[in-house]
């Protein structure tokens, strides 16, 4: 085989490696979305967050607007403090309310937000007023067997 | 017996310093060898462009026995379109460099070896030494660097078939659902945690298989005997090399 015909091979066969590289960063990837170029970073507080990991989505409406980028635990305030990066494209009232959800029955958890209606908006390094905790099946059962015996001698 | 064993242990660590020692001089007579670049790419054309078709077959056959099974478990659990986060994730992670490499060993480490190992046993090697030319520039550094360069690009093209294997057997064969397919594998796969360090695995893949390749091909005792022994020990101390370097890798990338 001449030298030439190899130099076409392996042209061929590079550029096929690249095809598979950019196949695996765009379609599985999905590169275009994972990162936000502009983005601000925001503050909540939670007194529980269950099982929320660094990198679970941020989502209003439904629709991913950031990321969870760093979990914190606040020993003065006994709480665990959440950063959100939102993509600077939105931007939400002051009111907006944080809560800890969870996509599906076993589903992650993310961080859903509620806006409010305040007329001014949320700055880089502001924190969330008001937050919802994650919830704990153990004391939603908790819950539930404290009502039902507080229920059962009505009846 | 216990003479033997101390034989044994010193005769390891000998080879392995001469390893080092060959390594460095590859890369030494590398630049050498990048001036007649034909050569690199003749290696490459053999390594890599002749394993393609095995490489491509199995990265579709795993992808689909992984498309199967996966089903199999998740659709228990209710979970069937979580089969393009199960497929993509093992895929890219772990069995596309790891399988391509495996398969790269035996397809091409080996070829390699017994190439190199018949050189020096008809005194090729020495024969050139003569001619002034440096064996290890003309003879060793392209195949090396042939394999270096053709590994990512074969565990990367492994990934990208399996996961079309996948894709086939759960979307087009069982009727997962073709959107939640891929959007749940975007959600999950993430570009640099995942698909980069997988390419950085098959590049330390592919200088463990290649190195190891071109030195017992260097190493061996130059007869029929010794060439054959050679490429086993290739074939071993390849698939050695990258399962343990893949559990290092792994427990650097993924911890946490």
């Amino acid at each position: 085989m001449s030298r030439s015909t190899i130099d076409l091979w392996v042209g061929i066969f590079v550029l096929m490696g690249c095809a598979a590289i950019l196949f695996l960063a765009l379609k599985v990837g999905n590169l275009s979305a994972s990162s936000f170029a502009e983005n601000y970073t925001i503050e909540a507080n939670f007194s529980n967050i269950g099982g929320l990991k660094v990198r679970a989505p941020v989502k209003v409406a439904g629709v991913v607007v950031g990321r969870v980028s760093d979990i914190r635990y606040d020993n003065e305030r006994f709480e665990a403090v959440v950063s959100l990066t939102l993509d600077s494209r939105y931007s939400f009232p002051r009111d907006t309310i944080g809560e800890i959800l969870t996509s599906g029955l076993l589903g992650e958890q993310y961080v859903g937000l509620e806006p409010g209606g305040d007329e001014r908006s949320l700055k880089a390094g502001d924190s969330l007023k008001i937050t919802q905790s994650a919830v704990v099946l153990e004391k939603l059962i908790g819950q539930f067997l404290f009502n039902k015996a507080a229920e059962a001698p009505q009846q | 017996m216990i003479r033997k064993l101390g034989a044994m242990v010193v005769e390891g660590v000998w080879r392995l310093g001469f390893a080092t020692r060959f390594l460095f001089l590859l890369l030494r007579y590398s630049g050498q060898s990048f001036t007649r670049l034909h050569l690199t790419l003749r290696e490459i054309y053999f390594s890599g462009v002749l394993s393609l078709l095995i490489i491509l077959v199995s990265g579709l056959f795993v992808g689909l026995v992984l498309g199967l099974q996966g089903y199999e478990t998740l659709q228990r659990y209710g979970s069937s379109e979580a089969l393009g986060v199960l497929v993509a994730l093992s895929l890219t992670r772990e069995l596309g460099p790891v399988v391509a490499g495996l398969l790269f060993a035996s397809r091409a480490g080996s070829a390699v070896t017994a190439e190199i190992g018949l050189m020096k046993t008809t005194e090729q090697l020495k024969a050139m030494d003569m001619m002034a030319v440096n064996p290890i520039a003309r003879v060793a550094a392209p195949r090396f660097w042939g394999g270096v360069i053709s590994m990512p690009i074969l565990a990367a093209l492994f990934s990208a078939m399996g996961i079309l294997g996948g894709w086939l057997i759960g979307v087009a064969f069982i009727g997962v659902d073709d959107g939640a397919f891929w959007s749940q594998m975007q959600a999950a796969v993430d570009i640099r945690h995942d698909i980069i360090n997988g390419v950085i695995k098959s590049f330390v893949f592919g200088v463990a298989v290649s190195l190891i390749a071109v030195f017992e091909g260097y190493d061996c005792v130059p007869t029929a005997e010794g060439v054959s022994r050679a490429i086993t020990r290739t074939v071993v101390s390849s698939a050695l090399a990258i399962l343990a370097l893949d559990f290092v890798l792994t427990s650097f990338m993924f911890r946490g």
